[in-house]
């Protein structure tokens, strides 16, 4: 039989506050444990939660990013369970009326289509601490700094039909929330973090099967593993005759599996009701308008934008609005230069891209800036260098923060573009290779090349190469 | 008396000391006494120029006081020492009051006989074998007793009027919102609002005015501006109309009270006050809803009680469930656990739309009822209580006949209206209360009422003889 798998994710999203969603505590990661901590976080008798406006101004931000509906009244709710690093033993959250409910986010497929996955909602609440069990033997410490950190939970709708959708997916996600610069998205330090759901349907089939839930996976790479090892899980199961068990799983990365963390019948009933310490959240349409105009250029405007105003390829376009670290770096260096984007958009997708993935470093560490970049382009682009020159200052320019005309005016880098002088080294290497240029004129045009390239080899590469392709040519017929 | 030299403060500290000394043993009203602490106090000698300095004043346990042991009258916080003071404390304290000691209450505030408390229950002075009330039990008896001039008290479904009318003074229910609960360990979140228990109500007042207002740290506190009150309680009531309630006057309440509340009318009519009758049709669920908001509010609300952080904290600690079931086995008391389990059951899955959602839709009718009256009338009056100070023990195994103690205070938490409650004189040498109830933030009016009363009437002045006993 064939399967269709159907997926959901639940991200959970650290919003980038500078104090926490309830308390006037930092909301900084990688303090001295129990430091960031102010009575409200630590549940104490007698404390209340104040609502922190930032988080509210975020998740409306997001909401409008994903063109979805921004609820004029919202609620947070009590979610009850006890838990040593949930001091209250309540999580306050959204439950009915969310924050944001229905919008989209279209990813591209490999096949280059797009597809739009609905946001089904998005809500406010608070993160736990965290029950650290390797500190103390058979003891667990609880670390309560990340209780409180405000997160924005997205729930998308169960569209995703493979472990590479949802990755795309939560990819897009990422870099989503990242542009809007709402969330620091580190998913190392747990800052951006999923939850698939995922079940199995025979083809054509209308009801949903049984799902499970997966837990906590914080990278790409995970997502896809967990789900395509839960989809071969399933699917067993399922041509044995056996019956999927709706259950939290939990993903061993270092074995490449999931495992049953608890069972439908042991999950918690939690008692949701609305939180009576805080009043609702009214949003008015002049501070939706407000946010409206602060929000950056969508991401599908500014890959339009870029095909069809500064004139570059599709494909390269896309390539650049699918990086939020490439965008910035790209506008950046068209601020200096702007005549030419393709070629600064061939360059940064090659010759940087290279750079930093053979350093393995991110872009924003590179020591290239958009600035030397520009300014190298220009060059390039005016005709003062050649491309093969371009090339050696990048690599110069890696290596330290020199000024691109010094290092062509230092080193006498700029091209040759004096017709006869290029014309005598032109007639300087065809005496030297007659067979070449028998070979040539009895129809062998591939060593042209090979006289193009000796002519460079003579100028250390400053030799225009449009000049000399056309001076060869025209010298070699006669 | 401090300002004018007539007695210093420490002349001041030292008669209560020895009045407490004398007095609460037998009565119970204070779980921590603060006084000793006070006459070292140089902070407290040097606030001459503050509008509350040096008067001396008691505080319900479950207020939290910076470095000073808040028991909530629980096991469970037997040895919590908050490090903050809450927000009405602190405001007080700015003002130069002098706290004497933490009162008894019933176990976090649910009780209506004070017998709930972990720290002994609290004897009524009028008489010791009688409850004071509950759960501001023992702020009304150290102020009944004159062991206290004032108290601070807080008021769920009738905690502060209740036991005012119990031991005779004035006990004052603000509107939800008018002070803030920041500090105060929360019972049921929706129905919670600090008050005072004073002998009169111009006392009520001054206190009133310092202890309100906005406060950022709780949300739920109201941006309304705090009226001068002092200014309004000499007001002219005439003209001022006042609805009897058919339903608080159907016949089931004793004559002997029934006589007490026309004696107080007829004073209110000769200051020309007209009485007329209203209905509120659905105040009859009042006890019913209330039951089920306040336990599910209380359920989450006391979660935070696992013993992990603070509070008691079981020898039994073989895994963690255990350690949560043994912690909470042993801090709580049998009524605050039946109201955990009530409001638990009312929260879960299935039954949340039978009972909280669609108690939540009573209040809704039951607040609408108030808003209508009030477009006739004034104020509402009606008895406290159904009947004065019953004796210790006789309801404590009944929890049903307890919870409707409350049937005539409850209706005005839910709809979050201030309501006061005045001593209006004794049946069997045992005091009887009236309580009025105002539109929302009108406090002043209640305060207005009672003053004027009070300036007619001395049953607020009355005093218990254990008082004449214990000066001889």
């Amino acid at each position: 039989m064939n399967w269709e798998t159907v997926i959901g994710l639940e991200i959970h999203v650290q919003l980038s506050t500078k104090s926490k969603i309830f308390s006037g505590a930092s909301a900084v990661y990688g303090s001295e444990q129990n430091t960031n901590t102010s009575l409200v976080d630590l549940g104490y008798p007698g404390v209340l939660p104040v609502l922190n406006k930032e988080a509210v101004m975020m998740a409306i931000k997001f909401g409008l990013a994903i063109e979805a509906s921004i609820a004029e009244r919202s609620i947070f709710a009590r979610k009850n369970y006890f838990y040593p690093d949930l001091p209250k033993g309540y999580q306050i959250s959204q439950y009915e009326l969310p924050i944001v409910s229905e919008g989209s986010l279209t990813i591209r497929l490999d096949d280059g289509t797009d597809k739009r996955i609905g946001v089904t909602r998005a809500h406010l609440e608070e993160d736990a601490g965290k029950s650290i069990h390797d500190m103390f033997d058979n003891e667990t410490a609880i670390d309560l700094n990340r209780a409180g950190t405000p997160l924005l939970e997205i729930v998308s709708e169960p569209e995703l039909s493979s472990a590479k959708e949802a990755s795309l997916y939560m990819q897009k996600m990422h870099q989503l929330v990242r542009y809007l610069k709402i969330s620091d998205g580190n998913m190392q330090e747990g800052s951006f973090r999923c939850d698939a759901n995922v079940s199995l349907r025979p083809d054509g089939e209308k009801k949903l099967g049984t799902r499970a839930e997966i837990k906590n996976i914080n990278s790409f790479r995970f997502i896809e593993n967990a789900i395509n090892y839960e989809i071969e899980r399933q699917k067993e199961l399922l041509e044995e005759g056996k019956e999927v068990i709706q259950e939290t799983r939990l993903y061993d990365a270092d074995r490449d599996e999931t495992r049953s963390m608890r069972s439908k019948e042991e999950a918690n009933d939690y008692r949701y009701f609305p939180d009576p310490d805080l009043l609702p959240i009214s949003i008015d349409s002049s501070l939706i308008e407000t946010i409206t105009s602060s929000l950056p250029e969508k991401l599908e405007e500014k890959l339009e934008r870029y095909t069809n105003q500064l004139s570059i390829k599709e494909e390269d376009a896309y390539e650049i609005t699918r990086n939020i670290d490439l965008i910035d770096y790209f506008e950046e260096s068209l601020e200096t230069y702007n005549r030419n984007p393709q070629l600064l958009a061939n360059f940064l997708l090659t010759e940087i891209m290279a750079i930093t993935n053979k350093a393995n470093i991110q872009i924003n560490d590179l020591d290239i800036t958009p600035q030397s970049l520009a300014q190298l382009i220009e060059r390039l682009d005016d005709g003062t260098i050649s491309s093969k020159i371009a090339k050696d200052i990048l690599n110069q320019l890696k290596d330290g923060n020199f000024s691109v005309d010094d290092l062509i005016e230092d080193q006498g880098l700029q091209q040759i573009t004096d017709e006869d002088q290029i014309k005598s080294v032109v007639l300087e290497v065809i005496n030297e290779h007659q067979e070449q240029k028998n070979q040539y004129l009895s129809g062998k045009e591939q060593v042209l090349g090979f006289l193009i390239g000796k002519v460079m080899q003579k100028t250390k590469g400053k030799a225009n190469p449009k000049l000399v392709n056309d001076l060869m040519k025209q010298e070699l017929s006669k | 008396m401090i300002s004018s030299g007539e007695a210093s403060f420490e002349e001041i500290n030292q008669i209560y000391q020895s009045r407490i000394d004398e007095i609460n043993p037998t009565i119970n009203a204070y779980i921590t006494d603060t006084i000793s602490s006070a006459l070292d106090s140089e902070t407290n000698q040097s606030n001459d120029k503050m509008p509350l300095a040096g008067i001396p004043y008691a505080v319900k346990d479950i207020f939290c006081t910076d470095g000073i042991q808040t028991t909530c009258g629980s096991k469970m916080l037997e040895d919590f020492i908050p490090p903050y003071d809450a927000t009405v404390v602190k405001k007080l304290k700015d003002s130069g009051v002098n706290l004497l000691g933490k009162t008894n209450m019933d176990e976090f505030a649910m009780g209506s006989s004070n017998e709930t408390s972990f720290f002994g229950e609290v004897k009524n002075p009028w008489d010791i074998l009688r409850t004071p009330g509950g759960s501001s039990g023992g702020s009304a008896a150290a102020v009944s007793a004159g062991i206290a001039p004032i108290a601070l008290g807080t008021d769920t479904g009738g905690s502060i009027r209740q036991p005012a009318a119990f031991t005779g003074i004035t006990g004052l229910k603000p509107t939800y919102g008018r002070c803030s609960r920041y500090g105060m360990i929360a019972f049921a979140s929706s129905l919670d609002q600090a008050g005072l228990l004073s002998i009169t109500a111009e006392d009520a007042a001054i206190f009133l005015e310092l202890m309100a207002g906005f406060d950022p740290n709780d949300s739920t506190s109201s941006p309304e501006e705090v009226p001068k009150y002092s200014k309004f309680i000499n007001d002219n009531l005439s003209g001022k109309t006042v609805g009897l309630p058919k339903e608080f006057f159907d016949g089931s309440l004793e004559a002997k009270y029934q006589d007490l509340i026309s004696e107080c009318i007829k004073v209110y009519e000769n200051m020309g006050v007209s009485f007329k009758e209203i209905s509120l049709p659905n105040i009859k669920y009042s006890v019913p809803t209330y039951y089920v908001v306040a336990p599910a509010e209380c359920s989450s609300n006391l979660a935070r009680y696992d013993g992990i952080r603070f509070g008691h904290r079981s020898d039994r600690t073989d895994n963690l469930d255990e350690f949560y079931k043994s912690n909470r086995q042993e801090g709580f008391g049998q009524e605050v656990k039946r109201r955990i389990i009530t409001g638990t059951y009312v929260l879960s899955a299935g039954y949340y739309d039978a009972y909280y959602l669609k108690a939540q839709k009573v209040r809704q009718l039951i607040n609408n009822d108030f808003l209508e009256a009030f477009n006739d009338v004034d104020a509402i009056m009606g008895p406290t209580t159904q009947t004065s100070a019953f004796k210790l023990g006789e309801k404590i195994d009944d929890p049903v006949s307890m919870y409707m103690n409350d049937i005539y205070t409850i209706s005005s938490n839910l709809s979050g209206l201030p309501a006061i409650s005045h001593p209006i004189g004794f049946a069997d040498n045992l005091p009887f209360g009236m309580q009025i109830i105002s539109p929302h933030f009108q406090e002043h009016q209640l305060l207005n009422f009672t003053h004027k009363y009070q300036l007619e009437t001395d049953w607020h002045l009355q005093q218990p003889e254990m008082i004449n006993e214990v000066k001889k």
